[in-house]
């Protein structure tokens, strides 16, 4: 990989690090042993789908705003704070500089979704007390979430190369929120007609659909994960966030930095 | 070209055929989901949970599940899998989150109570839908007449319908028919006028586009069996009047029972069986149809002729 | 080949929402600094040097004209492995040390890996740093951060070097040492060249300077040529014990010192005042020109076109 989207990569990955990462995952921490352990309290059957929903649902969750918080702070207030003039004025080009943001954020998240998972399965194994098959699609769901984060980052990022950092927080979860409903916009732009149906159709592309990433429930039931939804999954992931990047770096081109 | 135009026109590139390809795995996606996954699709099944949950923005919460509701419905009525076991429960929570939106009732009407494929074949719970509704929107004529229809087609209770009826025509706003209806519910109730009344204030009664088609497809539905019977009677009377069957259509154009080949509303003419049966060509198309239909052994070329 | 070429370039902005009235934080510039030159470019505070030189790094790009930097347009990437910036108050990592500051830097500049180690550790005591390298930026005073500054503008050894108001934030003795370096960088053949409002500073280090206001290049010359150009004063150093009646109304400043007087005139009035005293026969010990100080042409510069005589490249 070219060495200087690397080294931005590396640089953004240490910011985040020495940073806010480490907090969120002592709060979480405390919420997933408190958690295991007032489930305990519940019969057998049920402990096991309460920590699975709770743990991951939390995952998800905690995970989206550090993605938004992180990516806003590491992108935006970069670039209202002017450290970007002594690095930019380097012979990094600008569209690395965005790559390699883009791979530190979410180098970022996935870490620390290692860190959050590995406090799921250990409260799972509180009450469980053993291992079993079925806990084969939690972790597709967890891969499934760092999909989300993926995403989420990306447009943190897009929105980051145009606009200050409160709006752009407020845009990406807008965005997020939306897209947590993107199948009912689709329902919706089916059903709809004319003027209404293209707009709808039209938002429905660019919109996230986050909806075909939250296996949660299933998970929590044990449910088999099918390949093919991974497989696809995984490439809509990737596509979704070219997209969000590739119009990154067009704005950020253009930008003059005041 | 400058190294800004080169990226440029690459990142545009990018940003493209990202969109076009998530779109095409986004349906691709969709395949696999959505055939497995149904089961999940009420996420949360408790109404007063999904009250908390949403912060007071049941409107828009009813609105989606609404359109959840007709959406399951119609894929699941497209791949005609005959299962519409989620159609209640997307119902129930709908109205229980904005009991004042009158389209799901009647959807209920409809296609809960009607049997499979073309509804879930759960009368009770339509009923139990539509007294909802009315408990809450008492002044609603609609809702009455939805009522009465279901004690009608699907429980045949003739004497609970005519209530229905009475207590809507009552209403300070109500529809013509609903008087009309009640009065005939008593003694006409087997009769074809009687549906067809019903189906027309079916018709008359909703502006959901689906709920309308419903009762257009019935009308028509009615209209075949009506000839069907029509035909039947005559071929009858040529029988006792010839002492046997009519050899086909012809014959009773012939006799002067009939003026010119009668059609079905699709305009293929009606057949004319061995054993004086009268069948309609192309069942299928005419969806609700109860008479006009082949029996199980009618294409044995041994079967003998009444 | 020169060091910086500066074609036309020019930069508006719209400033309000809906009208959109155009402000233009650079008129038509043109101008050529020859490598190894130390170039000043002064002005008052919102003159446009800034402008110029976010222009020149790439950062903002301009409504028109062009640029070149030892040959390659300033957008081309290339362009930016040989040349150094200082922005003005710079902001940097706060969660970096110093050291680890620098090796980024000196890592996105493509220095390699065995040079990086020395050239870090050779900036940062060249800078004055060493003590402090490994504190977190965000533990510097105003004077350290600009240090640090100064040192990731020459780490890797850029052959132009672009400092804007590199003195600010820094006490005397970190002036001085500013200074010192920029007679460094000459001597070892860069190109700097560096904006700022303090005209002692330009005169002492400049072979040219730039005065540019709302926009506009108002002069550009060596200082000396710049400094001739406007009228200069001589001053005459004669024995005497008080001052002659004719030359106080000729417009002399006149102080004496014991038995001699020094008296400084207009140039234009200096036949005028020889005349004087040879009518007055007193001895004339000297006769020297005065320069004009820099200050004097750079406050002509800056008044109203109208009112402005000998101004222009």
């Amino acid at each position: 990989m070219n060495s200087r989207i690397r080294l931005v990569a590396f640089n953004t990955f240490r910011e985040a690090v020495r940073d806010r990462v480490l907090y969120n995952l002592i709060a979480f921490a405390v919420l997933m042993s408190v958690a295991a352990i007032l489930v305990g309290q519940i019969s057998i059957d049920v402990e096991r789908l309460v920590v699975v929903n709770l743990g991951l649902t939390a995952v998800s969750l905690f995970g989206v705003v550090i993605a938004i918080f992180i990516g806003i702070g590491l992108v935006s207030k970069e670039i209202e704070r002017r450290t970007l003039y002594t690095v930019l004025s380097r012979p990094v080009r600008r569209w690395e500089f965005v790559v390699g943001k883009f791979l530190g954020l979410t180098g970022t998240l996935v870490v620390n979704t290692f860190f959050m998972a590995i406090g799921v399965f250990l409260a799972l194994l509180y009450v469980a007390h053993k291992f079993e098959r079925a806990d084969y699609s939690v972790l597709a769901a967890l891969y499934f979430i760092v999909l989300e984060f993926v995403i989420v980052c990306a447009l943190a990022l897009f929105f980051s190369s145009f606009s200050t950092p409160i709006m752009s927080a407020v845009f990406t979860f807008a965005l997020f929120a939306v897209g947590s409903l993107a199948e009912d916009l689709r329902a919706f732009a089916k059903a709809a007609t004319g003027f209404t149906s293209l707009i709808a159709t039209a938002l429905t592309h660019v919109v996230p659909n986050f909806a075909a990433f939250n296996v949660i429930n299933q998970a929590a039931h044990g449910d088999a994960i099918p390949a093919r939804l991974i497989l696809y999954n995984t490439l809509y992931a990737v596509l979704y966030s070219a997209m969000a990047i590739s119009g990154a770096v067009l704005i950020f081109q253009r930008r003059n930095l005041k | 070209m400058t190294d800004t135009g080169r990226v440029t026109w690459i990142a545009a590139a990018v940003l493209l055929g990202a969109m076009a390809g998530g779109a095409l795995v986004q349906n691709a996606s969709d395949a696999v989901r959505l055939s497995g996954q149904d089961q999940h699709e009420l996420y949360v099944s408790s109404p007063n949970v999904l009250r908390r949950l949403c912060l007071g923005y049941t409107g828009l919460m009813a609105d989606i599940y609404w359109t959840r509701a007709v959406q399951y419905f119609g894929y699941q009525h497209h791949r005609q899998s005959g299962d519409f076991r989620l159609l209640a429960p997307l119902l129930q929570v709908t109205t229980q989150l904005d009991p004042h939106m009158l389209p799901p009732y009647q959807f209920g009407a409809n296609f809960l109570a009607q049997q499979p494929p073309n509804g879930a074949g759960l009368p009770g719970e339509a009923l139990s839908l539509l007294q909802y509704g009315i408990q809450n929107n008492p002044d609603q004529w609609r809702l009455y007449y939805n009522l009465g229809f279901v004690y009608f087609t699907e429980f045949k209770d003739y004497a609970k319908a005519a209530n229905a009826f009475a207590l809507g025509a009552k209403l300070p706003v109500t529809n013509e028919f609903m008087p009309v209806l009640a009065a005939r519910m008593a003694q006409h109730a087997g009769e074809f006028d009687t549906s067809r009344m019903l189906w027309y204030t079916a018709y008359e009664s909703s502006k959901d586009p689906r709920v309308r088609q419903n009762a257009v497809d019935h009308l028509l539905a009615l209209r075949v069996d009506e000839d069907v019977t029509r035909l039947e009677e005559l071929v009858l009377k040529f029988r006792q009047r010839t002492g046997h069957n009519p050899a086909n259509m012809g014959d009773l154009e012939r006799a002067g029972f009939i003026r010119g080949a009668p059609v079905d509303p699709n305009g293929k003419p009606y057949r004319m069986t061995t054993d004086g049966r009268i069948e309609v060509q192309d069942p299928k198309a005419i969806p609700y149809i109860t008479k006009g239909l082949s029996h199980p052994v009618a294409d044995s070329p041994l079967r003998p002729s009444l | 080949m020169p060091a910086i070429e500066i074609l036309d370039l020019e930069k508006s902005y719209t400033v309000g929402f809906w009208r959109g009235r155009e402000k233009q934080a650079l008129r038509p510039l043109r101008l050529t600094i020859e490598q190894g030159e130390v170039f000043g470019f002064l002005g008052p505070n919102g003159a446009g040097k800034t402008t110029t030189l976010k222009l020149l790094m790439g950062l903002v790009s301009p409504s028109r004209g062009t640029a070149r930097i030892l040959g390659m347009g300033v957008d081309n990437p290339r362009v930016r492995a040989q040349i150094g910036f200082l922005p003005e108050q710079p902001y940097f990592y706060d969660y970096l040390t110093a050291e680890e500051l620098l090796n980024y830097y000196a890592q996105l500049s493509g220095l390699t890996f065995k040079d990086r180690a020395t050239r870090v550790a050779a900036i940062t005591d060249r800078v004055g740093l060493t003590e402090a390298a490994k504190t977190p930026l965000r533990k510097f005073s105003k004077g350290m951060l600009q240090r640090v500054g100064l040192a990731q503008a020459i780490l890797h050894e850029p052959k132009v070097v672009f400092l804007d108001e590199p003195m600010s934030g820094l006490d005397p003795m970190g002036r001085r040492e500013v200074r010192e370096l920029i007679q460094q960088l000459r001597s070892e053949g860069k190109t700097v060249f560096f904006s700022t409002h303090i005209l002692s500073d330009a005169e002492a280090l400049c072979d040219r300077v730039g005065i540019i206001h709302e926009g506009e290049l108002r002069g550009v010359g060596a200082v000396a040529q710049l400094t001739a150009r406007s009228q200069g004063k001589v001053e005459i150093i004669f024995c005497a014990t008080s001052v002659p009646a004719g030359l106080t109304s000729l417009g002399a400043e006149a102080r004496v010192n014991g038995e001699m007087v020094n008296a400084v005139v207009p140039e234009s009035r200096q036949e005028e005042a020889m005349e004087i005293l040879r009518h007055a026969r007193l001895r004339i010990v000297s006769l020297n020109p005065v320069r004009a100080s820099l200050e004097e042409y750079y406050l002509e510069a800056l008044r109203p076109a109208e009112s402005r005589m000998g101004a222009g490249a």
